[in-house]
């Protein structure tokens, strides 16, 4: 069986970015970057089944400039066994990255193919069910649980309320939510080995994939800002504000 | 242009999730048509035919869409999409596993976790877990958007009777089979729609102590939260996370106990209106937007809160 796992390069989870003076664009410029946390769960989750004899191969594939052979190599060094990189230097809507990823399905021909259930910069939550999508594939959408049988996999998603479980035909797309696993890190050994692994490129052209972009980027801008607020030094005050100020209870 | 609003529900209720859209919807200004895919759910489509907002309902009943799995559900939307502006469909669970895979269908790049409408094709909307809101434009001839539920107040007006249309295709699939569902029976208010929230962070330290936030919450008919930690550590059930990658909630009186405030965390809560935080560290970050803070024990100051109250 083999698995193909999508990676998204973004700004590290920890780094509160912010927008340039001119409001054009988010500021991204000198702030850590890494593996989209959910791509890492996806990575950990192919690996884990390797591991386990029920995959044979992961490939991990990214969509991005040069730069995001980074994150490809940490994928490899987590235990993936080939990169690919779709190149391009515009930033994709998630309806032109499901493309890319479909051209590269239609060539690898994966049983399993695993995304995050969103990216966090731009928190779209759409990628992997648009590609199952345009591969006419069953999805499993913000997964917690995932179980290979025959032919088939089980997956229980994280929905609103609770927890639900669809048993999915393979070929199946699976996006992964926070409580499926928790990623390893990569030892030194392996990151040493991961440079040796192979990665390669395709152009759009060569997917023959048109990456044209239907929603524009108009401004951006900060939250409106909280008020500052004022500590409360005895229960009794904190109700009382709550009451007299707020108007809240 | 006439709106579609795709309805959520359990075959037997609409969701609160959905009243929202509506208003959404409204704000568009437009004739709206609901969309109710589901088996037995012909009390859902009564239900919303009722609602002012609403001119008509769109009923597809059969045993394929008893889940309203993304599969085929998706397929029926497209199958009947042509004749809107705008398709919506609430930004939870739901219609983030329905809508996008729609969209793509049609060749539509999707507009997720609207929060507000400039115009029929401008709208606002949260990246980087809320650090930045974004000013987005599409010349699609169709739209397709999910409803950020908090940031609109849901319809309620009711004396209306909007005619029920039956759809009779049935799209079978054959790919996916649903297993189970386990819904956390609740007695306390639904999360993302309540007046009150209290939510716990990793400071309640178990499950057992994270019960001392329980009688304050039944004292104020609140929903009860969580941090992401908490849930984590197994303090309370994973729906209960609120936060960029999990509920998001704007009530009228948010209460954090024992929680730092991650900015994935304000990701889910920063629109409430009134904030209250407790906590015994006076940096912890969530004192930036509290409106009000109490610095101490929270086993302390939560039963004191509770007896005062
Ligand atoms: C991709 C990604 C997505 C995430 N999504 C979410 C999300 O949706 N929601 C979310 O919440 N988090 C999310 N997180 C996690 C987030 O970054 C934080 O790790 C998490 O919110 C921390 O939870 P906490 O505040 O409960 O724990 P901590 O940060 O450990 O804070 C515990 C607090 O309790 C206080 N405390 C301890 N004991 C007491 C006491 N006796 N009395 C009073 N105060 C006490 C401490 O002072 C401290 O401030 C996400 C992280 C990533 C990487
Ligand atoms: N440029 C990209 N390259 C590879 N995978 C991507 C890219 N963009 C998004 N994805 C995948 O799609 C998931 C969801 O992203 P999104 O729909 O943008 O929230 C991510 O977690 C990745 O698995």
């Amino acid at each position: 069986m083999k698995i193909l796992v999508a990676v998204k390069r973004v700004v590290d989870h920890n780094v509160k970015v912010r927008v340039n003076e001119n409001d054009q664009a988010v500021d991204t410029t000198n702030t850590k970057k890494a593996i989209n946390p959910f791509c890492e769960i996806a990575v950990e989750e192919a690996v884990r089944l390797k591991e386990n004899n029920i995959a044979n191969e992961v490939v991990v594939v990214s969509v991005g400039s040069a730069a995001v052979q980074e994150q490809l190599r940490t994928a490899l060094a987590l235990g993936a066994d080939r990169g690919i990189r779709v190149e391009t230097e515009q930033v994709l809507e998630p309806l032109a990255v499901a493309k890319c990823l479909k051209a590269v399905v239609d060539k690898e021909a994966p049983d399993l193919i695993f995304l995050g259930k969103q990216s966090i910069d731009g928190d779209n939550n759409q990628t992997g069910q648009m590609l199952a999508a345009l591969c006419n594939m069953p999805q499993g959408t913000f997964a917690s649980k995932v179980e290979v049988a025959e032919g088939t996999v089980a997956v229980t998603r994280e929905i609103d309320g609770g927890l639900q479980t669809l048993k999915l035909r393979m070929p199946a797309v699976i996006t992964t939510d926070l409580r499926l696993n928790e990623p390893r890190y990569a030892s030194l050994p392996n990151i040493m080995k991961a440079k040796r692994k192979p990665l390669q490129t395709y152009s759009l052209d060569a997917l023959g994939v048109q990456a044209l972009s239907q929603v524009k980027l108009v401004s951006v801008a900060p939250p409106t800002q909280r008020k500052p607020g004022v500590k409360a030094h005895s229960v009794a005050e904190l109700i009382d504000k709550l009451k007299h100020e707020a108007g809240v209870l | 242009m006439t709106i579609l609003v795709i309805a959520e529900h359990d075959n037997n209720h609409v969701s609160s999730a959905t009243f929202n859209t509506l208003a959404a919807a409204v704000a568009l200004k437009d004739t709206i048509n609901v969309l109710v895919m589901g088996d037995n759910c012909k009390a859902v489509a009564t239900s919303l035919s009722t609602y002012q907002a609403v001119d008509k309902v769109l009923l597809a009943e059969d045993p394929v869409y008893a889940h309203q799995l993304a599969e085929n559900t998706s397929e029926l939307v497209v199958s009947v999409a042509g004749e809107y502006s705008h398709v919506l469909a609430p930004a939870t669970t739901f219609g983030k596993n329905l809508l996008p895979r729609s969209a793509a269908l049609l060749d539509v790049q999707p507009i997720a976790d609207v929060q507000e409408i400039l115009d029929p094709r401008t709208f606002k909307r949260p990246i980087y877990a809320g650090n930045v809101i974004a000013t987005v434009t599409t010349d699609a001839a169709l739209k397709f958007l999910t409803i950020r539920t908090t940031a609109f107040d849901p319809v309620s007006e009711t004396g209306s009777c909007a005619p029920i249309e039956p759809l009779t295709t049935v799209i079978d699939c054959d790919n996916v089979v649903f297993e189970e569902q386990t819904l956390a029976a609740c007695e306390r208010p639904e999360l993302a729609s309540a007046n009150v929230v209290v939510s716990g962070g990793r400071g309640l330290q178990s499950a057992d102590q994270f019960a001392v936030l329980y009688p304050l919450a039944d004292k104020l008919g609140a929903a009860v939260g969580a941090s992401r930690a908490a849930v984590d550590a197994g303090f309370v059930a994973n729906d209960l996370q609120v936060g960029q990658t999990g509920k998001i909630v704007a009530p009228e009186l948010y209460i954090a106990v024992g929680l730092s405030g991650a900015i994935q965390h304000l990701a889910g809560m920063q629109d409430s209106k009134i904030i209250v935080a407790i906590n015994q560290d006076e940096d912890a970050p969530i004192f930036q937007v509290a409106d009000y803070g109490l610095v101490g024990d929270l086993f302390e100051l939560v039963p004191a809160l509770t007896s005062q109250l």
